[in-house]
């Protein structure tokens, strides 16, 4: 790791503050990606800003008809916030999935969302679920939020707040964890509000998270898993390397896809 | 160069450092406290696995600043006067441990499922809750057999929230 300077600012406005003025700075969450890439090199900000002690950026709260959750929360508290397993139970089990009990004591949901690794879970969520990612500067629907792998919408010095989530009538999500690191190998959310139904894939796709539309097409017609009968994921554009091969992860779409239907009809 | 001040095992330690090191490292360098240990660095293996503000967290995987005001407790804090915590006892009587590199890991990464998910633990909790800590020796199994037995044990001890 190289040196760098460390800031500890305790509002949205001091951070934002830091990461104008200071040179090459970068926002430290949970650090769960971010001190690792610093360790192998990959990452060498000379200014870092430590979000911790911005109490404004935690917590969850329901608003309406959405729960809106603070950039700086962790997945160990989304998992176990009894407002999201009430309100939007399939998103506090995809927290609970992510890694292991340690990662989830740190790791938070902005911190992911702004990373966008092509194998997290929550940029699944987002997009399924059709989220508002909240920043200091604006609001950015989660379709023009993740942009392809490790990309986003977000300009310089722009930091996530918090992310609303719309309450979906029916939501799930299912993963194939990579045995080793328990990222996806593919994951796939469903959520069906209304008359719509958003699909989106995880851990799959060469540039990152994506909707997948025949199936969207087949669910809204009837919502349930024998609508996918038939219906393959395409092999091209997506993924291929030791863990598996594009032919493989497009064969296991349609699993998670049907058994995430399952799970969000009760099955 | 930057101040940062911590409780770590009861005792308040304040200590300038360098902005880079790692809790870890603060506690393994600075505090002399080698029980915690580094198996792969890359926040895989959980041989690192401390308390902070009660909460199990890889060590190796956190600046020691981010921890600035925080209540640390290593595997150190565990035992009192002599006499070992429930779960440090059924690593032992249950043969948990080989090498016992990661056994300091395992045992705080196994008092913080008993503080999340009770006394009564079965085995698939257990293997499930394990997920972040690798054993290169045991194969597991006498691991989840004393991880089980700590866990009933701890029911009847003051000891049972760590020390925090
Ligand atoms: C062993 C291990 C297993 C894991 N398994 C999984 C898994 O199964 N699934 C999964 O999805 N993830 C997994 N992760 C990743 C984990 O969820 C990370 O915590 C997460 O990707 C990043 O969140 P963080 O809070 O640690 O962010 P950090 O590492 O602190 O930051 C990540 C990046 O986002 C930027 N950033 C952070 N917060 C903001 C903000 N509010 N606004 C703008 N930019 C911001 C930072 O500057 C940095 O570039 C795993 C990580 C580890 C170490
Ligand atoms: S040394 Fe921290 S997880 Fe391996
Ligand atoms: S006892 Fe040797 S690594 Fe677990």
């Amino acid at each position: 790791m190289y040196a760098f300077t460390y800031h500890r600012p305790e509002t949205i406005r001091q951070a934002a503050g830091l990461l104008s003025r200071k040179e090459d700075a970068k926002l430290l969450a949970g650090g769960h990606t971010l001190l690792p890439t610093m360790k192998q090199r990959l990452a060498s900000p000379g200014n870092v800003v430590d979000l911790g002690k911005v109490a404004e950026m935690k917590g969850i709260e329901r608003k309406g008809r959405a729960v809106v959750i603070g950039a700086m929360t962790t997945h160990a508290d989304v998992a176990g916030s009894p407002i999201v397993q009430e309100a939007i139970p399939g998103l506090a089990a995809l927290a609970g999935n992510i890694g292991d009990p340690h990662v989830r004591n740190r790791g938070t949901i902005g911190g992911s969302v702004a990373n966008n690794d092509p194998a997290a879970d929550y940029p699944a969520a987002c997009l399924a679920m059709g989220a508002t990612i909240i920043t200091n500067k604006r609001k950015i629907a989660a379709d023009d939020f993740f942009q392809g792998m490790f990309d986003t919408a977000l300009e310089e010095g722009e930091i996530i707040t918090r992310i609303s989530f719309p309450m979906p009538g029916k939501a799930a999500y299912m993963k194939f964890p990579n045995p080793a690191s328990r990222y996806a190998l593919v994951g796939v959310c469903v959520a069906k509000r209304g008359s719509e139904v958003r699909v989106a894939v995880t851990g799959a796709g060469a540039s990152g998270v994506f909707r997948w539309a025949e199936a969207e097409a087949a669910l809204a017609k009837r919502f349930s898993s024998k609508s996918l009968d038939g219906v393959k994921a395409k092999a091209a554009g997506l993924n291929a390397d030791i863990h598996a091969d594009a032919e493989y992860r497009a064969h296991l779409i349609g699993v998670m896809a049907r058994r995430a239907v399952d799970a969000a009809v009760g099955k | 160069m930057a101040a940062v001040s911590m409780t770590v095992n009861g005792h308040s330690v304040t200590a300038d450092i360098d902005p880079r090191t790692l809790l870890v490292q603060f506690i393994r360098d600075n505090q002399r406290l080698t029980g915690t240990h580094v198996g792969c660095d890359t926040s895989q293996c959980g041989a690192c696995v401390v308390h902070v503000d009660g909460k199990a967290v890889k060590s190796c995987t956190l600046l020691a600043l981010q921890c600035d005001g925080s209540n640390v407790t290593t595997i150190e804090g565990l035992a009192a006067g002599g006499v070992l915590h429930p779960m440090q006892e059924a690593f032992r009587e249950h043969h948990g441990l080989q090498c016992g590199f990661c056994t300091p890991g395992m045992i705080m990464s196994a008092v913080d499922i008993v503080n999340r998910k009770g006394n009564n633990l079965d085995e698939h909790t257990i293997r499930e809750e394990l997920e972040g800590n690798i054993c290169r020796c045991t194969g597991y199994h006498n691991i989840v057999k004393a991880v089980e037995a700590g866990a009933k044990a701890m029911a009847g001890s003051s000891m049972k929230r760590a020390a925090e």
